[in-house]
This record gives C-alpha cells, sequence and structure tokens, in this order.
C-alpha cells in the first residue's frame, strides 16, 4: 500500500532477513578469520574472504541490473562496462598510490608510463592521487556515461532487443579502446601491482576483511536505496512504464525521464559494485569490458529471480560459487557447459528465478488468488511475465 | 645441351679470332679492385656478346673466378667443370693456383642485378623481358641505355615497349648530360605511368633544373598525385567491398531470423563457425583420402556445411526458441546459453586451438589491376556472396516457401488464417538461417582462423549491420553491410583500425537514436503493435 | 511548451483539426481530414477499419506526426503537432485505447493514484505520499466508474469490461478537458455496453469526449452527432439518423 509509512514499505520481512544475512556475513566472516585460530575447523583463510568479498561486489552488480531489467523492463547488456569504469577509477587510485615503489621507481607516473615513454601523467588522471576525488569518479563516470547514452536512447524511444544490442555494441567499443596503450589505462595489462589503499597495504588481512564489511555495507545502502525507489510511486510508475509503457506515456509521464533516473542509478551502483571489486581481485584490465561479462551479470539476475532484488543478490552469490567449484576442479572444461544450461533452463523453465518461484509457490500455499496477486504486485514481482499470446512478433 | 655447346663452340671460335670489346672488359675482372670490376661490369653488358649473359649471372652467383697471373676469367659450373669465360668452352687441365671467386660488395651487387636486368630486356619470354624493363626503371643503371634501345627497337608487345619507354625516361632523367627538351619529353612518359615509383623519381630530381624542366616536374607530380588519389581510393573501396562482403555473409543469415522471426540468435556466430569447422572436416578426409580432391574440398564444404548448420538451427528452434515467441529478451538470454553450450561442445571435439584451413589453388595468390593488388581470395568471396545474395533473394521471391515466409513476416496471424503453417515455416526459415551462417562459415574459413572463438569475432559486426539496414528487408542489410565496410576502410588511413571500428560504433550506436529501426525500415502501425 | 497565437479561424472549438494528411509507405491513412470540436461536446465517429479513425487519435495524441494540416487545441492556443505525447496528456487529453491497457500488476487503486493529476516529476513521484484528499478523489472516481468493490483486487484479474471501465476511470482521475475514447465497449455483454453509455453520458457532463466505436446500437443509444470517416476523410456528418441513411455511408460501411 501505497498509504503505509515509507520504512514499513522497504523492509517487508524478505528485505529484513536479507539485511540481517547480510550483517551476518560481515561480521562472521572477519572473526572466524581473525579470531578463530588457523588449525581450527571454523577458520576462514583469507583466500576465501577475498572470495566472497568478490562475491558481494558481483551481488552488488547484479542489483543495480535487476532495478533497469525486473523494475523497468530494460535489459542492459552493458553494465559490465559500468563496473568496469567504477574499477578503472579505483585502480587510478590504487596506481598513484604506489609512487615510488614501482618498478621504474617514478614517483608521479605509473610504470606503464614510464615503459611507454610518456613524459608526464595525462590531465585525466591528475587528482587520482586523491581518495576522494576518486571515489567521486567511481560514481561520475558511469552516471555521465549512462547519462550521456540514456539521454540519447531513451529519448528516441530505442527499447527492447535494439537498446540491449546498443549497450552491448557500447561496452565492446570500450573494450576496444582501453585495450589501446595511448588510451592512458594500461592498455592490455590493465592496472595492476596495487600497493596501499588509504595508507593500508591491500594484501594484508585486516584491509581484505575491512574491504569485505565495506563491500557488505555498500550492498546493504544500495539495497535500501533500491528498496526506497521501487516501493515509493516512482516503483510503481516504473512496473508501468515496464508493462505498459504508452499507457504511462498517456497518462502524462515522462517515460525518458524516468528510464534515465533509474538507468543512471543504476550505473553509479555497478561502478560502486567495480570500485570495491578492484582492490579485492588486485587486477583491473580491459577483459572486463568483454560483451560476454555484462550478459553473464544478467544471468545472476534470472537464476535468482528478477524484479526481486533479493534474488538478483542470491543468484550471484549462487552462480558465482557454482562457477568456482566448477572451474577449480577436473569438471572445469564443462563449466561452460553448466553456464550455457543455465541460461537456456532458466529462461525456459524457470522465468521467475529461485525468490520468484519461491514466492510463488509460498503465496500459492497461503492463499490461492487474491492475496497472492496483491503480495507479488506490491514487490512489483512479475507474476506472469508480459506476456501476449506465444507468437513472434515481427520486427519487434 | 648439345645445343648449347655448338652455340657455345661458335660463339668461341667467332670472338677467338679478333680481341673484341668483349675479351677487353673480361680483363677488369681479373686487377680484384671493386671499381675495376663495375667497369667490368657496364663494359660486358655494352659489348653485346652472347655470352655476356653467363658470364654475369655467373658473378651474381659467386661462380665467377679469375687468376691474377694467367690474367684469364673463369667460370665454374654446379658441376665442378670450369669454363673459359672467353670462349665459353671447358678448359683443359686445371686453372692456375692463383684461381680466386671475382669478390663483390653491396654497390656492385645492385651493379651486378641491374646489368642482368639490361640483359635479361632481350629474353625470349614477354613477362622475364616486363619485368627487366621494371627493374631497370627502379635502379636506373647508366650502362643499361644501349641494351634498352636495342630491346625497346626489337620490342613487339606493346606493354612491354610502354615498360620500356618509362624504363629509357628514367634513364635520360638521371642522365647527366641530358638536354632540356629531352628531359621535359621523358618528364611526359614519366608522368604517364603515374604510380609510387614514379613520384620517387621526379622527387629525387636535383634541384636546379631549368625552369621548363622544373615545370614539368611539379606538372607531372600534380598529375601522378591525382593518379594515386584515385588508385587509393579504388583501392579502399575494394578492401571495404571486401570487408563488407563479409560482414553481409555474416549478417544475412541474421537477417533472415531476425526480420522474419523476430528472434534475437546470440548462437548465430555459431553457426558461422561450424560451416567453417565442417570445412575443416572436410579438408581432413580428402587429405588423408583423396588428396586429388583438394582444390574441390570448398565445393563439397558448402552444401554440407548449409545441411549441418541448418540441422543444428532446427534443433535449436523446435527445442528452445519456439517456447520463448514474444520474449525477445529471454530469446536472446537462452541463445546465448546455446552459444556458450555450441562453444564448449567444439573445444572438447576439437580442442582450442586454430584450425588449419587451407586454400585450394584458385584460392592462393594474388594479381595486380591498374594500380591496385588483388587476391584470388577476397575476390572469390565476394563473388559468392553475390552469389549467395541473388539465391536468396530469388527464393524469397519465387518459391513456395519464400512465399509463405513474406506471408509470415507481414502478418502472422493472417497467414495462419490462410492455412500456412506458421510453425514449420518458423523452424524452416531459423534453419534457413542458421544453413546461409554455415555457408558463410565456409567462406570465413579462408579468410580467418578457424577456432571455437570464430562467432563470437562476428556477432556484434553482424547486429549492427542488421540494426543499421534495418529489419526485415535484404537489401538494406546488403547497403548496411557494404556502408559499414567501405565507412570501415576509409577511416581506417585516419584513425587506426582499432579506432575506426571505436568510430563506426559510436556512429551506430548515434544513428539508431535518429533512426532507430535502420535506414530501411518499414514505416505505419503494423509494426509498432 | 509552443503556443501559437489564437487564430481567428479557431475561436470556439476545443479541438481544431484542418486538412490532415498522414501516408504510411505511400498508404495515405488521413487524406485532407478536417475535424472540429466544441467544448461539452461529445462525438461518435464511426467508419470501416483502416478508415483513419485510430490514426487520427494518434495524431491528436501526439503519436503520429501529421504531413501536413493544423492540429490546435483550446481555441487555437496549442499546435499539437509540435508537442509530445506527455506535453500533450499534460494539457489536458486522455486516452483510451482501443485494447484495453491498464497496469496489470497494480491494484485497482493503484492504477487511478498513478493517473491522478499531480506533479509528474521524478523526484516529485520518488518522494510522494498520499493523502486523504488523493483517497477521496480516488474513491470519487471509482464511484463513478462502479468498481469500488474492487478497489485492492490487481487489475490483472479484472474482467474485460471491467478492465475497459478501469482504464476510463484512469483517464477520469486525470482530469482531463477532452477524452479520447477508442472502442470502449468492444467485447462487452449488452447489459455492460448500456452501463458504459450512461457512463459516458454521465461524463459528458463535464467533459468534451470524443468516441470511436463500431458498435452501432451503443452510438444510437449515445444519441450524439456522429461523423463517418472514409480512406481518411469525413464521409458525411450528422445526427446518427441521418449518417445512416447517407446513401455513401451506406455503401462503404453499413452495406446494402
Amino acid at each position: 500500500m501505497m498509504t503505509s509509512h515509507p520504512l514499513i514499505r522497504m523492509l517487508d520481512r524478505g528485505s529484513t532477513l536479507f539485511l540481517i544475512l547480510l550483517g551476518a556475513f560481515a561480521i562472521a566472516v572477519p572473526v572466524l578469520n581473525l579470531l578463530v585460530p588457523a588449525g581450527s575447523s571454523l577458520h576462514v583463510t583469507t583466500y576465501y574472504v577475498a572470495l566472497f568479498g568478490k562475491y558481494i561486489c558481483y551481488g552488488l552488480l547484479a542489483l543495480s541490473i535487476d532495478l533497469i531489467w525486473g523494475y523497468v523492463g530494460i535489459l542492459s547488456l552493458g553494465h559490465g562496462a559500468f563496473f568496469a569504469l567504477g574499477g578503472y577509477a579505483m585502480g587510478m587510485y590504487l596506481m598513484r598510490q604506489i609512487g615510488t615503489r614501482g618498478v621504474y621507481a617514478n614517483p608521479i607516473l605509473p610504470d606503464f608510463m614510464v615503459f611507454l615513454n610518456w613524459k608526464e601523467l595525462p590531465i585525466f588522471w591528475y587528482g587520482f592521487n586523491h581518495f576522494a576525488y576518486a571515489m567521486l569518479m567511481v560514481l561520475l563516470v558511469p552516471g555521465l556515461l549512462a547519462f550521456v547514452f540514456g539521454w540519447f536512447a531513451f529519448r528516441s524511444r530505442v527499447t527492447g532487443v535494439y537498446l540491449s544490442i546498443i549497450t552491448q555494441a557500447m561496452t565492446y567499443a570500450l573494450l576496444l579502446g582501453f585495450f589501446r596503450n595511448n588510451f592512458g589505462f594500461g592498455g592490455n595489462n590493465g592496472l595492476t601491482d596495487f600497493k596501499d589503499i588509504l595508507g593500508f597495504n591491500v594484501q594484508a588481512e585486516g584491509t581484505r576483511n575491512a574491504l569485505l564489511v565495506m563491500s557488505c555495507l555498500m550492498l546493504a545502502i544500495c539495497f535500501l536505496v533500491c528498496r526506497a525507489i521501487v516501493t515509493s510511486k516512482l516503483g510503481k510508475v516504473l512496473i508501468g512504464i515496464r508493462d505498459a509503457e504508452s499507457r504511462t506515456r498517456f497518462l502524462g509521464y515522462r517515460v525518458e525521464s524516468y528510464k534515465l533516473f533509474v538507468f543512471t542509478v543504476s550505473a553509479c551502483m555497478a561502478g560502486i559494485a567495480g570500485a570495491l571489486y578492484v582492490p579485492q581481485v588486485g587486477i583491473i584490465n580491459p577483459g572486463e569490458f568483454a560483451p560476454a561479462n555484462s550478459i553473464e551479470a544478467v544471468i545472476w539476475v534470472a537464476v535468482g529471480g528478477r524484479g526481486t532484488l533479493t534474488g538478483a543478490v542470491l543468484g550471484a552469490l549462487v552462480v558465482n560459487y557454482a562457477k568456482t567449484f566448477f572451474t577449480s576442479g577436473f569438471l572445469a572444461p564443462y563449466w561452460l557447459f553448466m553456464l550455457g544450461a543455465l541460461f537456456i533452463g532458466t529462461t525456459l523453465l524457470m522465468p521467475r528465478g529461485i525468490i520468484g518461484t519461491y514466492n510463488n509457490w509460498r503465496s500459492g500455499q497461503r492463499d490461492k488468488s487474491e492475496a497472492a496477486a496483491s503480495a507479488a504486485a506490491e514487490d512489483g514481482e512479475i507474476v506472469d511475465p508480459p506476456q501476449p499470446a506465444p507468437q513472434p512478433s515481427a520486427a519487434e | 645441351m648439345a645445343l648449347t655447346v655448338v652455340f657455345g663452340m661458335l660463339a668461341g671460335a667467332v670472338n677467338a679470332a679478333h680481341a673484341g670489346p668483349y675479351e677487353d672488359a673480361l680483363a677488369g675482372f681479373t686487377t680484384d679492385d671493386f671499381s675495376d670490376t663495375a667497369n667490368a661490369v657496364d663494359a660486358v653488358v655494352a659489348s653485346g656478346s652472347p655470352l655476356a649473359g653467363t658470364v654475369i649471372q655467373a658473378l651474381h652467383d659467386g661462380n665467377l673466378l679469375f687468376s691474377a697471373t694467367a690474367k684469364k676469367v673463369y667460370i665454374k659450373k654446379d658441376s665442378g667443370e670450369v669454363l673459359d669465360a672467353e670462349t665459353g668452352k671447358p678448359i683443359a687441365g686445371t686453372p692456375p693456383d692463383d684461381t680466386d671467386n671475382v669478390r663483390l660488395n653491396n654497390r656492385l651487387r645492385n651493379i651486378v642485378d641491374s646489368a642482368i636486368g639490361a640483359l635479361t630486356l632481350m629474353a625470349p619470354d614477354a613477362d622475364k623481358r616486363y619485368d627487366a624493363a621494371q627493374s631497370v626503371f627502379k635502379s636506373r643503371p647508366e650502362s643499361a641505355r644501349p641494351a634498352l634501345e636495342k630491346a625497346i627497337a626489337a620490342e613487339k608487345v606493346a606493354r612491354v615497349k610502354t615498360a620500356m619507354q618509362q624504363a629509357r625516361a628514367a634513364l635520360i632523367l638521371s642522365a647527366s648530360d641530358t638536354s632540356a627538351a629531352d628531359k621535359v619529353a621523358a618528364i611526359a612518359v614519366i608522368s604517364e605511368r603515374g604510380d609510387q615509383d614514379s613520384l620517387g623519381l621526379l622527387d629525387s630530381m636535383s634541384q636546379g633544373q631549368p625552369p621548363e624542366v622544373a615545370q614539368a616536374v611539379t606538372a607531372a607530380k600534380a598529375k601522378i598525385n591525382r593518379t594515386l588519389a584515385i588508385w587509393n581510393t579504388v583501392q579502399n573501396l575494394w578492401y571495404g567491398l571486401s570487408l563488407g562482403s563479409v560482414l553481409l555473409l555474416a549478417a544475412i543469415g541474421l537477417a533472415i531470423t531476425f526480420g522474419v522471426m523476430g528472434v534475437i540468435n546470440m548462437a548465430h556466430g555459431e553457426m558461422v563457425m561450424i560451416g567453417a569447422y565442417v570445412t575443416f572436416v572436410v579438408q581432413e578426409v580428402i587429405r588423408q583420402r583423396y588428396p586429388g580432391l583438394f582444390d574441390y574440398s570448398l565445393t563439397i564444404a558448402l552444401p554440407l556445411a548449409f545441411v549441418v548448420a541448418a540441422l543444428v538451427g532446427i534443433v535449436i528452434e523446435r527445442t528452445v526458441i519456439r517456447f520463448l515467441y514474444g520474449r525477445p529478451l529471454e530469446t536472446l538470454l537462452a541463445t546465448w546459453g546455446i552459444s556458450l553450450v555450441l562453444q564448449q561442445a567444439v573445444r572438447s571435439i576439437f580442442g582450442p586451438t586454430n584450425k588449419e584451413v587451407g586454400n585450394p589453388s584458385w584460392m592462393s595468390g594474388a594479381f595486380d589491376l591498374g594500380g591496385i593488388t588483388i587476391t584470388y581470395n577476397r575476390m572469390w568471396i565476394i563473388v559468392f556472396t553475390g552469389i549467395v545474395f541473388v539465391a536468396l533473394l530469388a527464393m524469397l521471391r519465387f518459391t513456395r516457401l519464400g512465399l509463405e515466409m513474406r506471408a509470415v513476416t507481414q502478418n502472422r496471424r493472417m497467414a495462419a488464417a490462410v492455412g500456412i503453417r506458421t510453425a514449420r515455416i518458423d523452424a524452416l526459415t531459423f534453419g534457413l538461417g542458421s544453413g546461409i551462417a554455415g555457408i558463410a562459415g565456409v567462406a570465413l574459413s579462408q579468410i580467418d582462423n578457424v577456432s571455437p572463438n570464430l562467432g563470437q569475432g562476428y556477432i556484434i559486426d553482424s547486429f549492427m549491420v542488421v540494426v543499421f539496414g534495418g529489419v526485415g528487408n535484404l537489401w538494406g542489410t546488403l547497403v548496411g553491410a557494404l556502408t559499414l565496410g567501405i565507412a570501415n576502410k576509409f577511416l581506417e588511413p585516419f584513425a587506426g583500425a582499432v579506432l575506426g571500428k571505436i568510430a563506426i560504433l559510436v556512429f551506430i550506436i548515434l544513428f539508431i537514436q535518429k533512426r532507430p529501426r535502420g535506414m530501411f525500415a518499414l514505416k505505419g502501425r503494423a509494426i509498432e503493435a | 511548451m509552443a503556443t501559437v497565437p489564437a487564430d481567428p479561424r479557431t475561436t470556439s472549438s476545443l479541438l481544431y483539426l484542418d486538412g490532415i494528411s498522414v501516408s504510411f509507405d505511400g498508404f495515405k491513412a488521413l487524406n485532407e481530414l478536417s475535424f472540429i470540436m466544441e467544448p461539452g461536446e461529445m462525438r461518435a465517429i464511426i467508419g470501416p477499419n483502416g478508415a483513419g479513425k485510430t490514426t487520427m487519435m494518434d495524431v491528436i495524441t501526439g503519436k503520429t506526426r501529421p504531413d501536413s494540416g493544423d492540429v490546435f487545441f483550446q481555441e487555437g492556443k496549442f499546435d499539437l503537432s509540435k508537442l509530445d505525447e506527455t506535453e500533450i496528456a499534460t494539457l489536458g487529453i486522455g486516452r483510451k485505447f482501443q485494447k484495453p491497457t491498464v497496469f496489470d500488476m497494480h491494484t485497482v487503486e493503484d492504477n487511478l493514484q498513478l493517473a491522478l493529476k499531480n506533479d509528474r516529476s521524478v523526484w516529485a513521484t520518488l518522494f510522494w505520499e498520499s493523502s486523504a484528499e488523493q483517497e477521496e478523489r480516488v474513491d470519487k472516481v471509482l464511484e463513478t466508474v462502479r468498481l469500488k468493490d474492487l478497489r485492492k483486487r490487481v487489475a490483472g484479474s479484472l474482467s474485460h469490461g471491467q478492465k475497459q471501465w478501469l482504464e476510463i476511470a484512469m483517464l477520469l482521475a486525470q482530469d482531463p478537458k477532452l477524452l479520447l475514447v477508442d472502442e470502449p465497449v468492444a467485447g462487452m455483454t449488452d447489459v455492460e455496453t448500456m452501463q458504459t453509455a450512461d457512463l459516458l453520458r454521465e461524463i459528458n457532463k463535464t467533459k468534451t469526449v470524443v468516441v470511436v466505436e463500431h458498435d452501432m446500437a451503443f452510438v444510437r443509444e449515445l444519441g450524439v452527432k456522429v461523423t463517418c470517416l472514409h480512406e481518411g476523410s469525413v464521409l458525411a456528418e450528422g445526427t446518427i439518423d441521418q449518417v445512416s441513411t447517407n446513401d455513401r455511408v451506406v455503401e462503404v460501411y453499413l452495406g446494402r
């Protein structure tokens, strides 16, 4: 109900549970890593702390995709680009922190620039030695790209698969660009060999745990922002746009402004995810722009259940855990089969994803018709995928 | 062999009678002095002796020997036999003890090369004479002048004669004692030639020429630059056409599935890959069992690739895509999944590395056309693309299946109402689109690496072509592919390959904003429903 | 927002279309169409398929740009051919689609809340909270379209006729000056059709209404001036009796 208090609207049962679990995770992992002795069976190794931190970043990326795909129906195949841009902004800060400890010991220029015989720092690298400025760029660069891109795309009403394809072209163009040495971002090798973040050694156990906690905190904040958006009247308008765009337009809503707002917010979140990801994995290179990465992130959302927010995060964790499990053993050659099957199986057999299917089953248990539908609608979850006649619509 | 010996003997007999310029020239080789050797080479060429060719060739191959004490020059043959350079006859006994090779340095090697060029000007083979004329044009040995004049007088083939006249003009220009009028005339001949070498020659002309010559040079340079600019454009057009035809080949199947069915098939690139691997398998079988058939390998692979890819396509349509009609975004994701599975399947079967697919003899090599070089494989791919395109248009226009496909494109419900089995048409359309991707794979196997990632390289470009050209219109796809191909090649010289590609992508992104449905989009209410 | 100086030709009319032509790939959907609505009027538009009825709606609401001709609103104050859908909707033109289009995922009351005349900017909706006065307006509209009992139902679960009414209710909540209603009784039972006619007459007391409809019984029930379109221009105009006896109308539309 739109009449209830905003906070109550935001924190329904599922969301509260999600935040509690996230909080417990953020406390338990550092405790088990730092306080439980290494020999104990409960001890979590530092390797896993970094791995979990990475998963949380993926979860945040998935959350950002769910906000626009699940609630506005925009399938972006370019969110990997926003993630990578955020990552590069953080990477540039970390590069500047290396200072004279680099191979060439140049106090200003990062190693790759010395290697390329550059004499001075390019202008766009200025300021990245300040943490606050870098963090501003983490938000601003992906946000600005999304704003400009979205401003053009939404104003001229590029929708559906066309939008998906041009977002893919966008990340592909960036991939090609960042591979070039003269772009000024380390070309092929990207940015790596980081030493400090805010004066702390990025490799140190304490820093790793702090980064994990920070990732969880940012995920929680972004989750609350998303909840605030989707449970407000704005959220209802978004769902209106998703399900009946022209109806919304004829009601007098400026659809492109709404899309642009959410797309930009979503891109900023993806940027934050990328910025937290880079110090935890220790490298950012142009490979992050690969179109395949963006599509893979979309499938996390689909697996978890789009239009549920919690599902997106869950999907990211489940799929990435499976990936780690598969690719680190003798099953490695079969991972792509698994991933491919996941794409096909989810879209064919479980279009609502884990959370969506569970919600549906639970509400089916509780009450057949009315309560179920309204509860689902309350969450903005897709009760029945808006699906016209099961026939291909020509040229659409 | 016997004939040669007889000639040699005759020549020897004639020359032995009285010492002529040839014999005098040979003496220059015996002093072991580079500049004497250089003079000797020039003199031998100028002598016009029938043995001159043999001697200079031997010098080039390091087989010319001399004895300072005997003042004799010998030619060592590969068989170990030693000939007297004066007579061309085998010598009796062994050469003197101090016999040594005539030594060459780099400057001399150039002189020898151009001397050989001058001598080849009289070769019986027209192509050899042509090459010789070109080589004279490039190296401009003063000594070649008499031989060249002789050759021009004797020459019957127009093409070769022109080349020789150009070579003569080049010699005239580089000579120090030419009159201004001769120079102007020579410049006119050079400017007719109009290539990079002519420009280089004119550039190399020293300052301080008489005013009329300088003027002629400037005018000729301008003319050559214009010619070069035209050829450069032609070359870019050709490369663009070539790239465009590759894009068209990859995109045309996509245009069918996307245009007719509204299905986004992200696994389209993998159909191309399957076609390329079919070609690989066919060639492997041929190599092992029927090596004689290698030149027919592509002809055999074409129908097979079509059938295999079409079958895979039909299976995909029947098992996955048909459950997702009306949900284009889900189709996109599911077909992406299929593409991953197909890539991994090929990787598991054939391994992750590039596979060697050979060019049949008729697809190897190149020829010159005016100022550009055309490789046979590119040319055949353009021809092949044209054939596929025309065949497809004809199929859509004149066959029952084509008619039904068009009916379904325009109005699915109406088509169903008049008794067209739309589900069957969907499957066949998807099969057709995939099959064409398969034969595209056969063609691309000739110019690209055959690896499991082959398809990934084409999918984004193919989508760009279809989106740019407009959905549901094969002509749009044609124009889209060629425009993008040519634009890409014209941008490359300015922006470099990668930036050119980025510029094209950005252009398309902006273009879609202006015309969301492409260049040749259908308009009207029907498509907005 | 583009305003044009009041044109003397259009002084009193609310909606003024003159010489409108629209073509799609050579097909003339509208051909020199002229059409005028006075404030407070209700008009029924009939015509065979392809006569240009929906295209005319598209032109008025800004979905389609006319190739030539004038479209003015409110005594020539606004040139609609220069505005987009959103701006036109904000001016006070509400449109019901041929196929009922409501937000299936939202409840009936949320559908109306979204339609209520409010600040439509992104920030305003993000921080928007409902108020008693808003609820009252929702109640009032629901009463008008007789859907009060279904307030909490999800729109997707409504019957076809109920969706049609909900869509009309959404138009009312927008508080427009002009309502364009495309085939409001398609797929309705006879009883529902008559109720809809009552509803539209009720609405017409305060608003100007254009109804496009095929159902002649319904048009007769409305009892208002009728315009018959054919091949993109006006074939006949007048009362239902005049129009339905017009020879050319009988020929192209009603059949002999």
